[in-house]
């Protein structure tokens, strides 16, 4: 399975998405990212029982935050899916690159480049 | 321990308009257990705050920075230092923490980033709930461990009142009867005559009606 994806979506490895917190998305919003997205187990299969239900509520939070900030709490989102799924893997990160595509770059990198 | 709970950070923003260098102060206490006010707080608090910022196109300096405690000279003073490069501080400790930093620092503006809410105990994993209110003249040896100060909505000394239903306190049918569950508590203890021998009239003095409180132990003074 030879698949490609957006090369802008990097990729941040982590042992679970229980470990993901907001502040990781926050920060990576602040160092110019224009989205971020997290992809867990599905639901029920987490070998840690809650670590991709937390993984759901963090983004929730930081997604809160970004609507409060102006920033746009769309451009985060939470998937699942499981480890077999390499084609579905392709299809969520087309998915949040067209999201990210439509919903144009994150406002604090155009404001820095305003102020330039 | 202090429970408090975060401030929308609309509320926080509207306090620090205009300013441009702030320092954002956690406590690593009972707020930090609340998670409400401790470093991970601080971070997502001050993060947020440096984008709303920059998006805006405004230079503004946000710091972090997070104390042991802030209702004690000595953590205070780790501050002295640095705290001149601001022109304001948001304080995500309890009010405790908040005033006795505006006592300490004169010069500089300080604003309340969480709201205290009560002395409580984690009941679950986020949920806290309230179990004293820092009468000053503790009655929990006859309660049966139970308060009803800070647990039966009238603060009732020989209840319950005669709105106790099935359990539960008339203010709500979510909350119990705090007499229900003093008088349940003595019966497994095996101590009902307790609940017999009437409480006296309570000196409400050592509790806020009596002004601020104070106490001062000589023996440990220096
Ligand atoms: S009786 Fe007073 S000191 Fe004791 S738990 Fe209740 S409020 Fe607190
Ligand atoms: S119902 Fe119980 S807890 Fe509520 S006010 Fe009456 S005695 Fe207090």
């Amino acid at each position: 399975m030879r698949l490609s994806y957006p090369s802008s979506i990097k990729i941040i490895r982590v042992p679970c998405t229980g470990k993901l917190d907001v502040i990781h998305v926050l920060r990576a919003f602040e160092k110019g990212a224009d989205g971020v997205y997290a992809v867990g187990c599905m639901e029920g299969d987490c070998h840690f029982n809650a670590g991709n239900f937390r993984a759901r509520k963090r983004i929730e939070q930081a997604g809160k935050i970004l609507d409060t900030i102006g920033v746009g709490g769309d451009r985060v989102r939470m998937y699942n899916l499981s480890s077999s799924e390499g084609l579905r893997f392709v299809e969520y990160a087309l998915e949040m690159y067209e999201l990210i595509n439509t919903l144009g770059p994150n406002p604090i990198k155009t404001a820095a480049k305003k102020a330039a | 321990m202090i429970v408090a709970d975060k401030k929308p950070i609309e509320e926080i923003i509207e306090e620090i308009k205009g300013r441009t260098k702030i320092l954002i102060l956690g406590c690593n206490e009972c707020v930090t257990v609340c998670e409400a006010g401790g470093k991970k707080e601080v971070g997502v608090l001050a993060s947020a705050l440096r984008m709303y910022f920059l998006k805006d196109g405004l230079d503004v300096k946000i710091d972090e920075k997070t104390l042991e405690r802030q209702c004690d000279h000595e953590y205070l003073e780790e501050i002295r230092d640095m705290v001149d490069a601001y022109d304001a501080v948001v304080s995500l400790a309890c009010g405790v923490g908040v005033q006795f930093m505006a006592e300490k620092y004169h010069s500089i503006p300080v604003y309340p980033g969480v709201n205290t809410c009560f002395l409580g105990a984690a009941e679950d994993r986020g949920l806290w709930t309230e179990r004293c209110q820092a009468c000053g003249q503790c009655i929990l040896a006859r309660t049966g461990g139970i308060c009803p100060v800070s647990r039966c909505a009238k603060r009732i000394l020989n209840g319950p009142c005669g709105g106790s239903t099935g359990g539960k306190c008339e203010i709500s049918n979510e909350t119990d009867c705090a007499w229900q569950l003093i008088i349940d508590r003595l019966n497994a203890l095996g101590r009902l005559e307790d609940y017999e021998t009437l409480s006296p009239i309570k000196d409400w003095s050592t509790d806020r009606a009596g002004g601020p409180r104070k106490v001062v132990r000589e023996d440990v003074q220096s």
